[in-house]
């Protein structure tokens, strides 16, 4: 999985900005301290924070306006401000995929990227792929096969895998287990899972 | 209480089958609301403060610059640490709570601790640091056996310490309202979780609501309330708004459970025939700062008739040890199963011949023989088969490794409510917990069962303190506890619908039974009335019964039993050049009695099988002696097998006469028990040479292919 960083302008976040605010606090007080970073923010215009900001973000659907602090993941305004909690918080650095969102219909990692570059994408969490009344062909599957336990991992397999199968009808079992090798499980229920994506998958190619 | 006994096979309707969890639309559609979901209006966060040395005297905690950071609300310290010795990194000191997250991560990173480092020791795999009195238990004449053997291998073994890499951390949300205290733990222990505050908060035990409707893993690590749990009440009580504090990825690998290392030196005398005469292993490893106790060796293999255990613990500047599916289990398989594989190819007998002659020397002979077969039948052993090492002339190796395993699983006690509602519906309430092992669906299935119903005509409601009081779900004795407790409530409740019927009917009750949604006169299915109907004929009156698993009596009415067999056959290849080991197939047979729900019964066991290739493959904590900090605290280095890393895998359950009638017995441990013993033996196998210890790392291969074959 990728993250898209070209959003940078329109989030006022910059990496060269923000390398430059690190660089003159550390200088003067070995901590990032606000003069300095008000100082990088007058020679940045575009540069938001450290307090909050006003941001909008497309979620399922609908727009959410936020006052979040420049420095918040998607994953914590996810689950901290709007109580989107079918994300979760596991490795909290891009390695198991349980914070795993679409963004734009790309899984990524929201735990990698900050909420104020998600702004202007279309960002689907699991609770928009389907409700409990309503499944999706990978959340029907994922129960038929029996693919969660503690169910922890289970919301971010279950984005990755609905954009697998989107994106690979008739998909073989080789190529699932490639598809989710971005997405890690504790309890062991990589055997469901596999035929699960296999049915789901199936079901795309037929459909 | 009515008496109670399981159907037998061709009258159930429920038990046994493949329906799919309860749980299964809450957690796939990201519904479902575990403790760390639960956001509370005004809640805090809290953050900890650990110790950044394995060893220190903590000279003073100065909190003034993180009291000051916006957003901060309260810093607790522990005062009674304060001049006290730090005895492993992350030991917890201080919290801080705060209106965001990221501002109690920013004030935690701000307490200033004053500390003066002191000597520490974080190996756990050199014997000679160990401390204290060794432990030693004989049988038999250990002379005599290796006297009488023809065969004597000595070898070196070990498996490291491990940690649980529970996905949901530990943790919960607490708030401390009008005098009560409602709280949100991540735990294992529903029932017996208020108790564990003790005298650290004066709200009494009846003011102090637990609820766990989902929790994410637990392993073994969740029974107790930890330091995080006594904090977050008492950050509640002074801030008088809701706090919630989850380890992050760090904390929970360090602190919140690691699995003791086992390594030995091991001596094993076989006659020519195969049969162990004898064993002598001495032991060691470390429970960090906690005692060691000797994995038993021989595993097993009880019958041994000469057997020496010295065990010898290391204590170490480690975070603590905690269960871990199967305690001792996994050690004692891996280290016996390696010795008495690497002298039965010393000896140059087949690994299968060599484990069915010695089914003998176990407590349940005939079972391991039989599950040996299936085993060896479904992997194709004998066509697989070959003798140590002899794997062809290319780089990738094959080769196949046996291990056999035991556990107890015996039905803990249990107390649970059965109500029937005049408009017809079926609630349970019990205070249990659902870790993801079907619990809730479990309860249904028996109840429906016992009522003649479908099985979502049950509602269960769990994870509650406040609902009759139900065993920690741990040793794998939730199945065979709340099977019984449900399955008594709903006799009886059903005994007094019957009652109630049968004057309705002119009859009387002991010629009514409830089947297919109906109750009527037993043996003319169809007839009577409809369970609404009957139901209706309460009136405003409601049927509770309470049903209780005493497990003594319980296992002597042959409800529930303890004492499972298993088999496990790995099929790997290892690369000599690079020393990577793969899984090609792995097969698990195993009996657990009476099964209630086939589907997740095999869950159990493929969950196991996978985290046993984990922990075979790739799992340790490594810690680096110099600094005494963990190296790899994070999900990058500390490796779970992912989902291309499992092979395919094979699940076989035992049942019919002989495992049915036993009654239910628990399956979460049993098979996680042998894959590291099946695949060190596999490896084995394959490349010629034993890998001594687990992980099986490609430098560890390595490092024992240029070793050469020293063991075998």
């Amino acid at each position: 999985m990728s993250t898209n960083h070209n959003s940078s302008d329109e989030s006022g976040v910059s990496r060269r900005g923000f390398l430059k605010g690190m660089g003159v606090g550390t200088v003067s007080t070995g901590v990032l301290s606000n003069a300095s970073l008000h100082e990088a923010r007058a020679a940045e215009p575009g540069v938001k924070g450290p307090g909050d900001t006003a941001i909008v973000l497309k979620i399922n659907g609908k727009n959410k306006q936020l006052n979040i602090e420049p420095r918040v993941t998607l994953l914590d305004a996810l689950r901290n401000r709007l109580d989107l909690t079918g994300p979760k918080k596991v490795c909290d650095r891009g390695t198991c995929g349980a914070c795993t969102v679409l963004v734009d219909g790309d899984p990524m990692y929201a735990c990698s990227l900050l909420a104020v570059e998600a702004q202007g994408r279309e960002i689907t969490t699991v609770e928009g792929l389907g409700t409990p009344e309503k499944m999706n062909a990978v959340q029907e599957a994922f129960i038929d096969r029996d693919a969660q336990q503690c169910g922890f991992c289970t919301p971010g397999f279950v984005t990755a895998c609905s954009a697998f199968v989107r994106d690979n009808p008739n998909a073989s079992v080789d190529e699932v287990k490639n598809g989710l090798g971005g997405n890690l499980c504790r309890c062991g229920t990589y055997a469901g899972m596999v035929l699960a994506a296999s049915d789901a998958a199936k079901e795309k190619g037929s459909a | 209480m009515a008496k109670v006994a399981w159907p037998e096979k061709g009258d159930r309707k429920i038990l046994g089958s493949r329906i799919p969890r309860q749980d299964g639309p809450p957690k796939v559609t990201g519904t479902a609301k575990y403790s760390y979901d639960i956001n509370r209006p005004d809640m805090l966060w809290g953050k900890l403060v650990t110790s950044p040395n394995a060893h220190a005297e903590l000279i003073s905690v100065d909190t003034s610059v993180a009291a000051a950071i916006p957003g901060v609300k309260a810093v607790w310290v522990d005062e009674e640490l304060v001049g006290d010795e730090l005895r492993y990194v992350g030991q917890v000191i201080a919290c801080v709570a705060a209106d965001t997250e990221e501002a109690a991560i920013e004030g935690a990173e701000k307490v200033k601790l004053q500390l003066k480092a002191l000597e520490h020791q974080v190996a756990d795999d050199d014997v000679a640091l160990s401390s204290g009195r060794p432990s030693n238990k004989e049988q038999g004449n250990l002379d005599e056996g290796f006297a009488g053997a023809d065969v004597v291998v000595e070898g070196e073994y070990g498996i490291a310490v491990i940690t649980h890499c529970c996905l949901e951390p530990h943790g919960q949300v607490t708030e401390v309202k009008d005098g009560e205290l409602h709280v949100w733990p991540s735990t294992q222990n529903v029932s017996r979780y208020a108790n564990q505050f003790g005298d650290e908060i004066e709200i009494p035990q009846n003011k102090i609501h637990v609820d766990t409707q989902y929790m994410g893993g637990g392993f073994g690590s969740k029974f107790n309330i930890d330091k995080w749990g006594i904090i977050g009440a008492k950050l509640s009580q002074e801030t008088g708004r809701p706090v919630k504090i989850m380890l992050d990825r760090k904390e929970e690998l360090m602190i919140a459970g690691n699995r003791p290392s086992g390594f030995a030196k091991i001596k094993v005398g076989l006659q020519k025939d195969g049969l162990i005469s004898a064993v002598d292993a001495e032991v060691w490893g470390s429970g960090g700062q906690g005692a060691f106790r000797a994995p038993p060796i021989p595993y097993v293999f009880t019958k041994v008739p000469n057997t020496r255990l010295v065990g010898k613990g290391i204590r170490t500047n480690r975070g603590g040890v905690r269960a871990w599916r199967a305690p001792n289990h996994p050690q004692g398989a891996l280290l016996t199963m390696s010795a008495v594989d690497d002298a039965a190819a010393a000896l140059g007998m087949d690994s299968l011949e060599f484990f069915m002659k010695n089914a003998a020397l176990t407590d349940r002979p005939e079972v391991y023989r039989e599950e040996l077969q299936i085993a060896a039948n479904i992997i194709g052993y004998r066509q697989k088969a070959h003798a140590r090492g002899d794997s062809g002339s290319g780089p990738v190796k094959r080769g196949l490794g046996i291990s056999m395993h035991t556990w107890g699983g015996r039905g803990h006690p249990s107390e649970c409510d059965v109500t029937i509602n005049s408009d017809g519906s079926v609630e349970a309430k019990i205070g249990s917990q659902d870790l993801g092992t079907g619990t809730r669906t479990c309860i249904a299935m028996v109840i429906a069962e016992t009522l003649g119903l479908p099985y979502e005509a049950v509602t269960v409601h769990l994870g509650r303190n406040s609902y009759p009081q139900s065993g920690a779900s741990g040793g794998s004795t939730t199945i065979g506890g709340i099977s019984v407790s449900a399955r008594r409530a709903a006799t009886d409740a059903l005994n007094d619908l019957l009652k109630t019927v049968a004057g309705r009917l002119g009859t009387t009750d002991d010629k009514l039974e409830a089947s297919a949604g109906r109750i009527h006169q037993i043996e003319k299915a169809g007839g009577g009335v409809s369970w609404r109907e009957a139901c209706s004929m309460l009136g405003p009156n409601s049927i509770t019964k309470r049903g209780i698993n005493n497990p003594g009596e319980s296992q002597q009415e042959g409800l529930i039993s303890a004492g499972v067999g298993g088999v496990q056959i790995a099929d790997v290849s290892v690369d000599v050049e690079t020393g990577i080991v793969t899984m090609n197939e792995m097969v698990a047979v195993q009996d657990c009695g009476l099964i209630v729900n086939m589907k997740l019964a095999e869950s159990q066991v493929y969950g196991a099988l996978i985290m046993g290739i984990t922990y075979a493959l790739y799992e340790e904590s490594i810690y680096d002696s110099k600094t005494g900090i963990m190296l790899n605290p994070d999900m990058e280095f500390y490796r779970l097998a992912g989902i291309k890393d499992v092979g395919d895998l094979k699940v076989h359950m035992m049942t019919g006469k002989g495992y049915d009638d036993r009654g239910i017995i628990g399956i979460g441990e049993p098979p996680a028990i042998s894959p590291g013993a099946a695949i060190s033996n596999a490896v084995a196998n394959a490349c010629g040479v034993r890998v001594p210890s687990l992980p099986l790392t490609p430098e560890r291969v390595i490092a024992a292919l240029q070793k050469g074959g020293d063991i075998a």
